[in-house]
């Protein structure tokens, strides 16, 4: 559910609200041409940057899946000089902290530093991009770290749920399989795939750069180019569209636990569509909204069938889903299948009603403001925008952009999108009265 | 590489949690004993409210396992002017979130909405405190939920299952051995007047802490606090908080846990150990200091250094250890052995490296790096006065109090290597372990009758 959940969190960011005239964002370029997008803040003495390289885990090598998360997972286990221990503790005496996550779609590398070792930190994090190691030892080390994972995963239900969902929907596609490869797929990667993985996917040509906290512009910019310059200028090709290629039905995966759980959804909608928002709105009402949700009320509320339940759409870049997760019992997970197949008709058939889409707007237009609570949280902000190819001033007009949604732009992307026939669910457990189709 | 093991979530709890000594605190009480605490962060227009009770899952009468969290869940319900569920939905509609969390010691309600929205969210929240409506219906319904709710939370996880009943081998007497969840047989008998009963008693303005974080004046939030709070009613005659304690442990107590889903084996090991206690935390903040050495690193500790880098004989290890606790707490360690190690070996690996450790003692530099990021946890900590909230009622409702609060990291700083090894020797000692192994069951039979 990873894939799912990140895309999910990435959409929100699309969003606007009034009060932003507080968060100003300039457009930093440094001498070295590097751009990132700054919002000063002096008040507390450490800085946030958050980094994305377009890609991510799609963009490994024929034959090599798995190559470009071991590699992720390898960035701070070495660097120049220093080891993986030694690496670890120059960190810990700065007192810094450095994450590196891969995703299907971009690898992410978030710093947070403080004011008064700025130079120090911004060197050591420069040497895990630049100066990787890839000792042998840590890679087996860490492989059999992804090992454990990819074995652990095998036995949880909400994984393999997504999995299966993943594999039977997007064919022979990066999307289809797990960004951990497999163990086999893993177990022969080299030293040289490392050092290739990396080349492929840090590039300077799908960089995204955010920046929060006790830095000035010109500061900034020599950070920039301290910790980016050195990076290769190109990597690998970014991969085609995924063609979604899963029909209506049910697919039944037999795993003893007293709880089924059934990850759902059929094709989605794209970030860009000029129905996008309407789409937005839509499922907020459905599945999105918490307790106010459809979903919730019909499935936990009313019939006590679940903990929890929720939709997202999941606007990838190469590939567009509606998609749910309910876990529910192995005697009602059939009844709570039947409720969303109803509720998924009910929204294409009638859309909206007016007091839900003026919940739904205000929540949306409100909530949006909440989420720039601190330097990390607002640096994410800053990079997903960009990433996504909005304009810098987009916080600002994007609240308009809700607001103008009406009833009947509601009805007509229901309509166009929601197809209850199309949906597919996977279901992981022992479900009582459920057969897989075909 | 430390996300991989998300699925071994053993922290250090509060570890680095410490609170700046310029954070902008207020406190007051209102007539009715409510206690009343303002965090003021003026950086966004955004507040939260959290009301805290002094009643959790320990405080729960016998047999009703599950009592307090259930009720938490019917908070959501009606009173005579909020219709069930209206509550949510109108922080919702005003682009607010809010939830609930139950534990052994607490309960708290919150909601994070624009700072203007406050009196609106005071308005519901003091509303539920005394005027809860509940029928049978909302029972019935609710109660399926939780019933699910622990299916997805405990038993489709087999670690979940395993620390529950570590937790019930490691307190003999004290309810902290029962789950908040609740153990299943209980829960399903959990009745309407077994809630109204905990609920007239426990949910009332002198059990409870109002906390406001974000963007207010202090004063405005007493005369809203004086407002919507002050009317209510206190519970009269509610005693202190007693719970049956745990007498001396004289044997150590070994368990295995297995299930077919179990994919990677582990052992986990843990001791009775003190808690933060007011005016006198030095003890608990030796057990943090030690617990940071040994495993709060994924890297550098004393257990990741011998059992992953020099031995091998580990995937992971960690060390746990939450002080902040009304009653005694535990002291934890972890090692989930590399391919190919027994649990047996594991386990006397570990013991090796935690005996190598008191023998030789602290090293200075890793306790100076540790220091160092006690020091930098202050100045990042000043960025999420949400946390810090949490802190404070996580804090106010286990015995302690603002100042012990602000002392903490003060406290933390003061500790020497000294006192991180005699804390050592006065933990770890056999007969007072609670050692568990989780190890895959082979047969597919056997997963039904431990789950059910």
């Amino acid at each position: 559910m990873i894939r799912t959940l990140i895309s999910a969190a990435v959409a929100t960011i699309a969003l606007s609200f009034p009060a932003l005239a507080a968060v100003e964002i300039q457009d930093v370029t440094s001498d070295g041409g590097i751009h990132a997008w700054l919002v000063e803040e002096h008040s507390i003495p450490f800085t946030v940057i958050e980094i994305r390289f377009k890609g991510g885990s799609s963009l490994d090598a024929p034959g090599k899946r798995g190559a470009i998360n071991l590699m992720t997972g390898l960035l701070e286990e070495g660097a120049g000089e220093l080891d993986a221990r030694a690496f670890a503790q120059a960190r810990e005496e700065l007192a810094s902290s450095f994450g590196f996550d891969v995703y299907d779609d971009s690898l992410a590398i978030s710093a947070r530093f403080l004011t008064e070792n700025r130079d120090e930190a911004i060197a050591l994090l420069r040497s895990a991009l630049v100066e990787t190691r890839f000792d042998q030892d840590a890679l087996d080390r860490v492989r059999g770290q992804i090992d454990s994972i990819i074995k652990g995963n095998a036995k949880d239900p909400g994984r393999i749920a997504s999995s299966t969902f993943d594999a039977l929907a997007f064919g022979d596609h990066p999307y289809a399989s797990s960004r951990n490869g497999t163990l086999e797929s893993i177990a022969t990667l080299t030293r040289d795939d490392m050092f290739e993985a990396r080349d492929r996917v840090m590039a300077r040509d799908r960089l995204f750069v955010g920046a929060v906290g006790d830095i000035t512009p010109a500061e900034l910019g020599t950070v920039l180019d301290d910790l980016l310059k050195d990076l290769p200028e190109t990597g690998a090709d970014q991969v085609e569209e995924a063609t979604f290629a899963l029909e209506g039905g049910i697919t039944v995966v037999p795993f003893a636990t007293p709880q089924s759980v059934a990850v759902f959804g059929h094709e989605g909608i794209d970030r860009d569509d000029p129905d996008f928002f309407a789409a937005y709105v839509m499922n907020q009402v459905l599945g999105a909204g918490g307790f106010s949700s459809r979903l919730m009320e019909e499935v936990r509320e009313k019939r006590g069938l679940t903990y929890g339940i929720s939709t997202f759409l999941v606007p990838m870049d190469h590939a567009e889903t509606v998609q749910g997760q309910v876990a529910s019992g192995n005697a009602t997970v059939a009844e709570a299948i039947e409720v969303v197949k109803a509720e998924w008709e009910r929204m294409a058939s009638e859309g909206v009603t007016d007091k839900e889409l003026q919940n739904a707007k205000t929540y949306l237009t409100g909530a949006y403001p909440l989420r720039f609570d601190g330097n990390g949280p607002i640096a994410n902000i800053l990079v997903g925008m960009q990433a996504q190819g909005l304009p810098i001033d987009y916080i600002a007009t994007r609240n308009d952009k809700v607001e103008a949604v009406t009833k009947e732009d509601v009805a007509r992307v229901a309509k166009r999108l929601m197809d209850a026939e199309a949906l597919h669910f996977v279901v992981v457990g022992e479900p009582e009265g459920l057969d897989s189709t075909n | 590489m430390h996300r991989v093991l998300a699925v071994f979530a053993f922290t250090v709890f509060g570890a680095f949690s410490s609170v700046s000594a310029e954070e902008n605190t207020t406190t007051y009480t209102l007539d009715n004993g409510m206690e009343v605490l303002v965090l003021e962060d003026h950086r966004a227009p955004v507040v939260v409210q959290m009301v805290w009770y002094r009643a959790g899952a320990a405080d729960e009468p016998p047999g009703v396992s599950g009592i307090a969290h259930f009720l938490e869940h019917l908070l959501f319900k009606g009173t005579d002017t909020l219709a069930p569920g209206e509550l949510s939905k109108t922080v919702a509609a005003n682009g607010g979130s809010d939830n609930a969390f139950t534990s052994w010691d607490y309960t708290a309600y919150f909601q994070r909405v624009a700072a203007d929205r406050l009196e609106l969210m005071m308005r519901m929240e003091s509303d539920r405190m005394r005027n809860l409506r509940l029928g049978e219906e909302d029972i019935a319904t609710e109660r399926q939920v939780i019933l699910e709710e622990r299916n997805q939370r405990t038993d489709s996880d087999p670690g979940s299952l395993f620390g529950e009943q570590r937790r019930a081998a490691q307190y003999l007497n004290h309810p902290y051995g029962i789950p908040v969840i609740g153990w299943r047989h209980e829960m399903e008998q959990l009745s309407l007047q077994d809630a109204l009963t905990f609920y007239e008693r426990y949910y009332a303005p002198n059990n409870a802490i109002l906390i406001v974080a974000g963007d207010v004046d202090p004063e405005e939030v007493k005369a809203l606090a004086d407002t919507y709070y002050g009317p209510l009613a206190p519970t009269e005659g509610l005693e202190p908080r007693k719970r049956p304690q745990e007498p001396p442990q004289l044997s150590e107590r070994r368990m295995t846990y297995s299930d077919p889903r179990v994919s990677q084996p582990y052992v986990v090991r843990s001791y009775l150990a003190p808690q933060r206690k007011t005016g006198d935390q030095s003890d608990a903040a030796s057990l943090v200091m030690l617990a940071s050495l040994l495993g709060g690193s994924a890297t550098t500790s004393v257990l990741a250094e011998k059992l992953q880098f020099e031995e091998q004989t580990a995937l992971y290890t960690s060390a746990f250890y939450d002080g902040t606790s009304l009653d005694e707490t535990s002291f934890g360690l972890v090692i989930v052995p590399n391919e190919g190690v027994t649990l047996e070996d594991a386990e006397a690996a570990l013991d090796n490296a935690v005996a190598e450790f008191i023998e030789t003692g602290v090293d200075a530099e890793q306790f100076a790096r540790i220091k160092t990021q006690i020091r930098a946890g202050e100045i990042y900590a000043r960025d999420d006065v949400e946390s810090a909230a949490r802190r404070y009622g996580t804090a106010l409702t286990t015995g302690l109090t603002v100042q012990d609060v602000q002392d903490w990291s003060g406290d933390l700083m003061a500790v020497t290597e000294e006192d991180v090894i005699d804390a050592a020797k006065q933990i770890f000692q056999e007969k007072n372990a609670v050692t568990g192994w989780l190890t895959r069951q082979e047969t597919k039979k056997m997963a039904q009758e431990v789950t059910q």
